[in-house]
């Protein structure tokens, strides 16, 4: 592994969290708030596939290697699973929440809705 | 705090944490030398354990099946936050319908337009392959990669074709509200009673009690294809009532107006 | 080989940063499509089957899908009230 790449996917990982972070500060519509909050979530991805994966490994199913082959980590992607179904649920929920608070006050902009109305 | 501000903070405050960050990764082994011990437990050990080749679907249903437990209540508990937000108001509705009733064309809403012969031609075959791929995805959950939640998702999208295909009255009659609910309902139970089944047995809670069979049968490896079919009976419901309810009050006011 | 995912890699970010600069709603739906399909090809070179179809489902299907519902919902909304707003000032004006 030449050494120029031995920390990429970490590197793509902070660089993802960032952009997503930057777009969330910076919006200036609801919705596109919420999809870069979904790119924020992606960026844990990256670290845990940098984290698990192993040079020459193959896939972690068996049906036509033998097991105790090298295989990447099969752990890290049962977990990476369970990351990307909560993703789609989230975004889904807060895009509910930025459609009732758009009918509620008509505005789209975060900056508009920080006012309290009674 | 304007926007000005908030840039500042991050712009100070983010190369800080970037920097930790650095700091953090440097000390992680490096990309491609996997070091840790479970991952080559699981794949000498999963096989003969539980009789699924799939390692990542064993670890999900089986040796960690709890947190897909938890994850699939998560999904259910979101969808009925939307369905509670989304719901029709009384208020809104009887507006709508007074507007209408004051002698308007339908041309408001935009009108249905008749789709072209080939786009129905293309998506009903379109909807049967992806009816039976979602099938398929889903029954080999525990032999090759796919499993429960991506066959749900597969076959929520088959409904959706069908929406933009024809017109909103077919998905209408497909997503009837009560029976999706009941479907949805019984996926997430369904997984819990599996779940508390093993404890009538005297073995703790999600045990692999069911035969196991031979490997590289579609009926092997025990409760993982059955716990596989109920999440994505439930994943199938849950989309598809996400959709109904982000589309009620467009099919509602196109179905009104005829 | 490494050089391939390495560049991957590097596509990943850039259509990361891609997403976030888009600033039109509707025009980010798309690009969010083909940032799902290029992770999905990620965790394809990254061993890792199970992922990538989640991932070609939720992230390149399911996730446009209800950006695009939710902002098709707004836009129907919108629609309606100015028609009714309409009517009530020709009712007025009567």
């Amino acid at each position: 592994m030449p050494p120029h790449l031995s920390l990429l996917p970490f590197i793509v990982a902070g660089w993802l969290f960032f952009c997503g972070l930057y777009g969330i500060i910076t919006s200036r519509h609801l919705v596109h708030c919420v999809v870069c909050l979904a790119v924020l979530q992606t960026s844990t991805y990256m670290l845990l596939l940098g984290i698990g994966y192993r040079l020459g490994g193959a896939a972690p199913v068996f049906a036509d290697i033998f097991p105790g082959t090298a295989t990447v980590d099969p752990v890290v992607q049962a977990l990476m699973l369970t990351d990307v179904v909560v993703e789609a649920v989230v975004v889904a929920l807060l895009l509910a929440i930025v459609v009732k608070a758009y009918e509620k006050s008509g505005c789209i902009d975060p900056k508009d809705l920080s006012t309290l109305r009674g | 705090m304007s926007e000005r501000v908030r840039l500042g903070i991050f712009f100070i405050f983010g190369p800080l944490f970037l920097g930790l960050y650095c700091y953090a990764a440097m000390g992680l082994p490096q990309w491609g030398h996997y070091r840790g011990p479970y991952g080559d437990v699981i794949s000498r050990v999963a096989v003969f354990e539980r009789h699924a080749t799939d390692a990542v679907n064993a670890i999900n249903y089986d040796y960690r099946g709890f947190d897909t437990l938890g994850e699939e209540f998560i999904l259910f508990t979101a969808v009925l936050g939307i369905m509670l937000l989304l719901r029709r108001e009384e208020g809104a509705a009887d507006t709508k319908a007074d507007a209408r009733k004051q002698g308007e064309k339908s041309n408001e809403v935009e009108d249905n337009p008749a789709l072209s012969t080939t786009i129905q031609a293309v998506s009903l075959p379109a909807v049967f392959v992806t009816v039976i791929f979602g099938f398929y995805i889903g029954l080999h959950g525990q032999l090759t990669p796919g499993g429960g939640f991506q066959a749900g998702v597969i076959l929520a999208t088959a409904p959706i074709l069908i929406y933009l295909a024809q017109n909103t009255k077919a998905f209408k009659r497909i997503t009837s509200h009560p029976v999706i609910e009941v479907i949805e309902a019984i996926g997430a139970a369904s997984y819990g009673l599996i779940g508390i089944a093993p404890l009538l047995l005297g073995v703790p809670l999600l045990t692999n009690v069911l035969p196991r069979g031979v490997t590289g049968d579609v009926f092997s490896a025990g409760t993982i294809a059955l716990i596989s079919a109920c999440v994505g009976i439930e994943v199938t419901a849950a989309f598809l009532l996400v959709a109904y309810t982000y589309l009620q009050e467009i099919i509602s006011g196109e179905i009104a107006e005829d | 080989m490494m050089y391939v995912g390495a560049g991957i890699l590097i596509l990943v970010g850039i259509s990361g940063f891609a997403v976030v600069r888009t600033r039109d709603v509707t025009a980010q739906i798309l690009a969010l499509g083909f940032y799902g399909l290029i992770t999905a090809l990620m965790f394809f070179f990254f061993q890792a089957p199970d992922v990538a179809l989640s991932q070609i489902t939720v992230g390149a299907v399911a996730l446009p899908l209800m950006v695009m519902l939710a902002i098709s919902r707004m836009k129907f909304r919108d629609s309606a009230r100015q028609k009714s707003d309409g009517k009530e000032e020709g009712a007025n004006h009567e």
